[in-house]
């Protein structure tokens, strides 16, 4: 029996299984911790990139203020290990896509949420993790999985926290992306 | 130059993945807060264990050196608020940070929407740093960084445990899977 799964575009290739999946994303992580001594991220680059953008659009504001103004003070604001590696992640999530044929423009939870709806609560939930990013000094990938995978307690008290507050906020605001 | 080029390297083979596994979609990764799919615990509690795993093993190999690995500072406090500030926006939104960045490279616009959220998001911490700045560093756990030391048991034991964790995340997973497929909620 064909079973149906709106996550999926029609006529795309189905996902990898979860256990493919996860040995790849282990042999990733291993390798940049092998290679680098640190593990992979993705708010290190959105901030310096919000700090880039402030001192374009606001320069004075930017330069005073506290957490931003460190950053942009040096001039090279981008040029880090982070920004490539994220470069990397953009290249390899539009080559994967494509090989699988998932490349079509869409706003997924649209049918459900409706166009603005879906967009505002997208925009709502950045909004929420890009805050939450800056209060633990990372995201899922930089302090729940790579924090986890070297055994740090910070790693763990994450991803508890982090899918305490999801499961919770899932049913309060109707269940996620559908 | 050759460091740039391995972050790229690495970074491609962390979207390639992360799209493989289906995270590129926020449907797909908020099912797993509908308890239908499964597939976020899966995979990231897998590559967590295969890493640490991996670790320990090539340090007693005297490969890696452990003193070169880096480990998050357990400010706790910090730690949980921002966790859970990012899991309640993966909730609402349908992404976390990383994952929107491989979203929108599909051509999702609301993975770009939430995308921008996390510049609005930065903005907001950063004028209201003043606030924010002693929270992010409260609640320091001085008993030691990692679980090992954390706990007092060797990484041995937290290493079997943690297999054991995963082997019953996908047993546990499988069973959800397949309970929301005959109720026809997949």
């Amino acid at each position: 029996m064909e079973i149906s799964n709106a996550c999926e575009l029609p006529g795309s290739k189905p996902y990898w299984p979860a256990w493919l999946a996860a040995l790849a994303l282990g042999v990733v992580l291993l390798l940049t911790f092998i290679l680098t001594g640190h593990g992979l991220g993705a708010t290190g680059f959105t901030t310096r990139l919000t700090a880039w953008l402030g001192d374009i659009a606001a320069p004075q504001w930017t330069l005073a203020n506290d957490y931003l103004g460190p950053m942009v003070e040096d001039g090279a604001v981008l040029s880090s290990w982070i920004s490539w590696q994220v470069l990397g992640v953009f290249l390899g999530a539009l080559v994967s896509a494509w090989l699988a044929g998932r490349l079509a423009w869409r706003i997924e939870g649209a049918a459900s949420a409706g166009r603005t709806g879906r967009l505002l609560k997208a925009l709502a939930g950045g909004i929420l993790a890009g805050i939450g990013a800056r209060i633990a000094a990372g995201c899922t990938s930089g302090v729940g999985l790579s924090g986890a995978a070297v055994l740090s307690v910070a790693g763990f008290v994450f991803l508890g926290a982090f899918f305490a507050a999801g499961l919770i906020a899932a049913r309060l605001s109707g269940g996620g992306v559908k | 130059m050759i460091e740039t080029f391995i972050a790229i390297l690495l970074g491609f083979g962390f979207g390639f993945v992360l799209e493989r596994a289906g995270f590129g979609s926020g449907c797909k990764l908020t099912a797993q807060f509908r308890l239908t799919d499964w597939s976020v615990f899966k995979v990231m509690f897998g590559a967590i264990v295969f890493t640490a795993v991996g670790l320990y093993v090539l340090e007693l190999a005297g490969l890696v050196e452990a003193a070169g690995i880096y480990v998050p500072i357990p400010y706790l406090w910090a730690i949980a608020a921002g966790g859970a500030l990012i899991g309640a926006g993966f909730a609402v939104g349908g992404y976390c940070p990383g994952t929107s960045a491989v979203g929108l490279m599909t051509g999702r616009l609301d993975a770009l929407v939430f995308f921008a959220g996390l510049f609005i998001g930065t903005f907001i911490f950063a004028g209201f740093f003043p606030q924010f700045d002693a929270l992010t560093t409260a609640g320091e756990f001085t008993k030691g960084d990692r679980l090992p030391e954390a706990l007092g048991v060797p990484e041995w034991l937290v290493l079997v445990a943690m297999v054991g964790a995963a082997i019953g995340v996908f047993v546990l997973g499988g069973w959800f899977e397949r309970r929301a497929r005959a109720a026809g909620q997949v």
